[in-house]
């Protein structure tokens, strides 16, 4: 007689599904790849926030990071678009169908060259969407050249020196207008999977810059953006935590410790202060904190900037509350009077 | 007091024999942004009105204000619109061209010219009638600033008396053209109206044999542009996601959609829009928004002309790949940037039938006009999703932007067909599915849309590197495998496509192939090649691409078949040569036209005759 070992509970999140649902395909990146850890910061988020990956659409560019969005969330339909222009594509997507949630994975050569001017009119239009840049300053699938966000000085494996001035993705972002902007690091679990979290929850375009280094490429001494540099650079605004609004957690805090950044759904972001007050809902701080810490060749991360209340794109094209795409006939063909009507007028 | 001065032509009215009669074209030559457009088109209704067949050609420049500019009106009781070669009667407007303007007319025309340019001394062969347009407009609009707008009614009233037009019929095009909320800006211009009149009335002896009588050739018919027709098909065809950016000449496309879709589709109670139109930033963004909508489910459309789709060929190719409905108005033009923008040309075809990299194909429609521009449209939405598939409406600037008669446009008979999309309830009664399985052996697979609740759904959409389950792939045979279904794909749309319109004359051994805007040029040549060189011809206009087997059957009942493009290097015609048989191609001749404006039936009839040594 053997005796049947009850299997322990699978652990579940509040819709019910196991974190298996929530993960994707074998990584074929680089081991120690920083966009692998992206990943798995978003199957977590993915899986805690009770999100249905059958609502989520995953959208790329071309390049390491555009080939991420197979290693996570496998039960979302994915779109790999051309280099520098899936900022189109998610538009297209999330105006056929506001439901969605639209996740976007690229990478500084899409976002900071070939696709800039995408890029930027998608800041503008506050789309509500999840763009993460896997930034590691290089064009890995190319092999090692530099991108627009490598810093001056930083260096190639040959020796070679960065000279062009970096183009700040956070920057632009806070000045185009979106309405959440942070920066973070691959190798700080905490902070960015507050960040991600509070994105999600986020109604507008949420853009997290998320240095993320190259192992083959970019992780040696001189470069800027390799683990080392950013162990010893990191400079963090705050400590990030989000309070999910199904969790009505209260934690006891010394007044004027914290900082909550109330979300539309009731969410909180809560920022714990260090070694100064920081407002994120003001554009200039954010400004005047990149500029510092670049000036101090630190890398400033953390909350930068976030307007909760700003207008998003769909909610200004004043969409029905339906997906466009699965209007039925009788929606979207006018009925047989209004062409009359139209005819009679260009007798 | 002026009068008409005439030397070589007879003075006086001429006699009821020498008149014609509802057969003429009218050149008016000025300058942009003088308000012309409205004298212009009150003048071509008025005669529409009259139950006249009319067209009008707008030839004018890549500018706003200050540059040349030709409009031209064909009268014709036979019905033939394309654009007449000769001018009959010039309205000499602009005095920068107006010299030239007169010089190039031919013996016996018609001038009505501002008195001040004193073109009557540039020949004596033609009928002059000055008017003192500044003088006539200064009583009727005591508003310094606003007669330059107003003066050009004038020339509306000049004619009217000098071709018999009713003059009741000018002022209710006239007030027509203002609307309702203009109608202090109509009294005005009506008044110029009469002005002219009067003016013409009282000074001037007709001399020439130019006239217009009532007819019944217009009765029920409508006059529209192209591109708003084409706009008309999209929003009858349940357009939902129009990402665009302008460019001449498809931007009037996307602004009379806009306007229609702000009048049809706003819910009048909530104020919410069942579409959403974004300008965007570039081309590139355009299609790649219209890709993303298709693949979320959504009919999207954009409108461009050559340099945008030059900007969309990647996205089109990924398009291919993916296999996501897309529908893009080609308004075809000359050339790219600066030059002949404002000029029209079937430029496109070659390119766009081959667009992107790699081995691609994609579907055309070619109208010939509007109507067609409108039931075409529905039908590339329908075919876009039917395939799952980029597909371009060709139009060109001639028949975009300019005005046609029209029969009026019938409502669509059959439902909107969305393709192959499965629903959650279908996955979870097939238990799964492969986005790329042939499954019904049509080269189509069947499809699910983001968003669709259910674990089997999702697929990863990526370019040429899949398998049938959507799965990366380089492999040789997966790659082969799915190319080859491709190609089974583009062969069945020619079952699905538009056949072509054929019109087999039994006597005849030369066969005219054409399509898009050279259908009325074509029409008229083969009118002209039977009336005056005893040529009889068959014809056959191209309504789409795939080619279908009516072309093949076509060729090789005719000796030699002639290939009308309305482009330099013969495009359609090399589009056909990579389907044809060696000895099908053999009979193939090119007829070509290329100069930016509308091709003219003279031009045609002379290359025809010229190959067949006639």
């Amino acid at each position: 007689m053997s005796a049947t070992a009850t299997p322990p509970p699978k652990k579940v999140n509040r819709i019910g599904l196991e974190v298996m649902g929530y993960k994707g395909a074998k990584s074929t990146l680089c081991a120690g790849c920083g966009h692998n850890s992206i990943s798995e910061r978003i199957v977590e988020c993915f899986f805690e926030m009770g999100i249905s990956p059958m609502r989520v659409a995953k959208l790329s560019g071309i390049g390491c990071s555009s080939k991420s969005p197979a290693y996570f969330l496998g039960l979302s339909h994915g779109f790999n678009a051309v280099h520098g222009r899936a900022a189109a594509v998610a538009t297209g997507a999330m105006l056929a169908n506001r439901n969605l949630l639209g996740l976007l994975v690229a990478g500084d050569g899409d976002t900071a060259s070939i696709g800039l001017g995408q890029f930027m009119h998608l800041l503008r239009r506050n789309l509500p969407l999840i763009y993460i840049i896997e930034d590691n300053g290089v064009y890995g699938l190319t092999k090692g050249q530099f991108s627009a966000t490598a810093d001056i000085g930083s260096t190639l494996k040959t020796g070679v020196a960065n000279d062009m001035p970096p183009i700040d993705c956070c920057l632009l972002g806070i000045e185009m207008g979106a309405t959440l902007v942070a920066r973070s690091f691959s190798g700080d679990k905490r902070q960015l999977q507050a960040l991600l979290k509070a994105a999600i929850a986020h109604k507008g375009l949420s853009l997290i810059d998320v240095i993320s280094p190259c192992v083959t490429f970019n992780d040696h001494l001189g470069s800027t953006k390799s683990y080392a540099y950013m162990k010893d650079h990191d400079h963090l605004l705050h400590e990030v935590s989000f309070v999910p609004a199904y969790e009505d957690i209260s934690i006891e805090m010394a007044e004027g410790e914290t900082r909550d950044v109330e979300l539309h759904d009731g969410s909180k972001i809560r920022l714990k202060k260090l070694d100064r007050d920081y407002d994120p809902t003001e554009k200039l701080n954010a400004i005047r904190a990149i500029h510092e810490s670049a000036k101090a060749r630190e890398v400033v991360t953390g909350l930068l900037y976030i307007n909760p209340k700003e207008r998003n794109f769909v909610e200004l094209l004043n969409l029905v509350g339906e997906p466009l795409a699965t209007l039925l006939e009788s929606r979207t063909r006018p009925p047989k009077e209004a062409l009359a009507q139209i005819m009679e007028e260009l007798r | 007091m002026s009068t008409s001065q005439v030397t070589a032509v007879p003075s006086g009215e001429a006699g009821p024999e020498n008149r014609i009669t509802n057969d003429f074209s009218i050149q008016v030559a000025t300058v942009n942004g003088s308000g012309s457009q409205t004298a212009n088109t009150v003048l071509m209704r008025s005669m529409f009105q009259m139950g006249i067949p009319v067209s009008a050609k707008n030839l004018f420049p890549s500018n706003i204000a200050g540059l040349p500019t030709w409009f031209t009106i064909r009268a014709n009781r036979h019905g033939y619109i394309a654009r007449k070669r000769e001018t009959d009667i010039v309205v000499a407007m602009n005095p920068e061209t107006a010299r030239d303007d007169v010089l190039k007319l031919s013996a016996g025309a018609v001038v009505v010219y501002d008195e001040p340019l004193k073109l009557n001394d540039l020949r004596g062969d033609l009928h002059f009638y000055p008017v003192p347009f500044d003088k006539l407009v200064a009583p009727v609009c005591p508003e310094a600033k606003l007669r330059k707008l107003v003066r050009n009614m004038i020339y509306d009233g000049v004619l009217a008396q000098l071709l018999s037009i009713d003059l009741e019929q000018i002022r209710v095009a006239l007030y027509k053209q203002f609307g309702a909320r203009k109608a202090k800006a109509a009294d005005l211009n009506w008044g110029a109206v009469q002005a002219g009149r009067e003016f013409a009335e009282r000074s001037l002896v007709k001399t020439d044999p130019y006239q217009v009588e009532r007819m019944d050739g217009t009765a029920g018919k409508i006059i529209i542009e192209g591109n708003a027709a084409a706009a008309l098909g999209c929003l009858f065809a349940g357009v939902t996601v129009v990402p665009w950016y302008p460019i001449t000449p498809s931007s009037s496309l996307i602004d009379a959609l806009i306007a229609y879709l702000k009048r049809f589709r706003i819910d009048k109670e909530t104020g919410q829009a069942t579409f959403a139109v974004v300008q965007a930033e570039d081309e590139l963004a355009a299609i790649g928004m219209v890709i993303g909508a298709g693949w979320a489910g959504a009919r999207a459309c954009t409108a461009t002309s050559g340099p945008g789709i030059s900007l969309m060929a990647e996205f089109t190719g990924l398009a291919y790949w993916v296999e996501t409905p897309a529908v893009i108005f080609d308004v075809q033009r000359v050339g790219p940037s600066t030059g002949l923008p404002t000029r029209t040309s079937q430029g496109d075809v070659l390119k766009n039938a081959l667009l992107s990299h790699g081995d691609t194909r994609h579907p055309m429609y070619f109208p010939s006009c509007p109507e067609e521009c409108y039931s075409m449209a529905i039908e590339a939405f329908d075919l876009a999703e039917r395939f799952q598939c980029p597909v371009f409406v060709m139009l060109d600037l001639d028949l975009g932007m300019n005005n046609w008669m029209s029969d009026p446009f019938p409502y669509p008979t059959e439902p909107i067909h969305r393709g192959k999309v499965l629903t959650a309830e279908d996955l979870e009664r097939l238990g799964g599915f492969a986005r790329y399985k042939d499954i019904d052996g049509d080269g189509v697979g069947w499809r699910t849309l983001p968003g669709t609740d259910h674990p089997a759904a999702a697929y990863f959409a990526r370019g040429s590197g899949h398998n049938e389950k959507a799965q990366y792939s380089e492999r040789e045979d997966d790659y082969m495998n799915n190319i080859d279904r491709l190609a089974r794909k583009f062969e069945n749309m020619r079952g699905h496509v538009a056949a072509p319109e054929v019109s087999r004359n039994p006597k005849a051994s030369v066969g005219i192939v054409y399509y898009g805007t050279s259908r009325s040029a074509a029409e008229e040549s083969r009118d002209q090649l039977r009336r005056e060189y005893a040529l009889q011809t068959s014809c056959l206009r191209l309504k789409s691409y795939p080619f279908t087997k009516e072309l093949k059957d076509f060729v090789d009942l005719h000796s030699r078949v002639y290939v009308i493009d309305q482009n330099r290097d013969a495009q359609m015609l090399a589009l056909m040569r990579l389907e044809l048989e060696p000895e099908q191609i053999a009979r193939l001749r090119s007829v070509r036209y290329y100069g930016g404006l509308p091709l003219d039936a003279r031009t045609v009839t002379e290359e025809i005759v010229r190959q067949e040594g006639l």
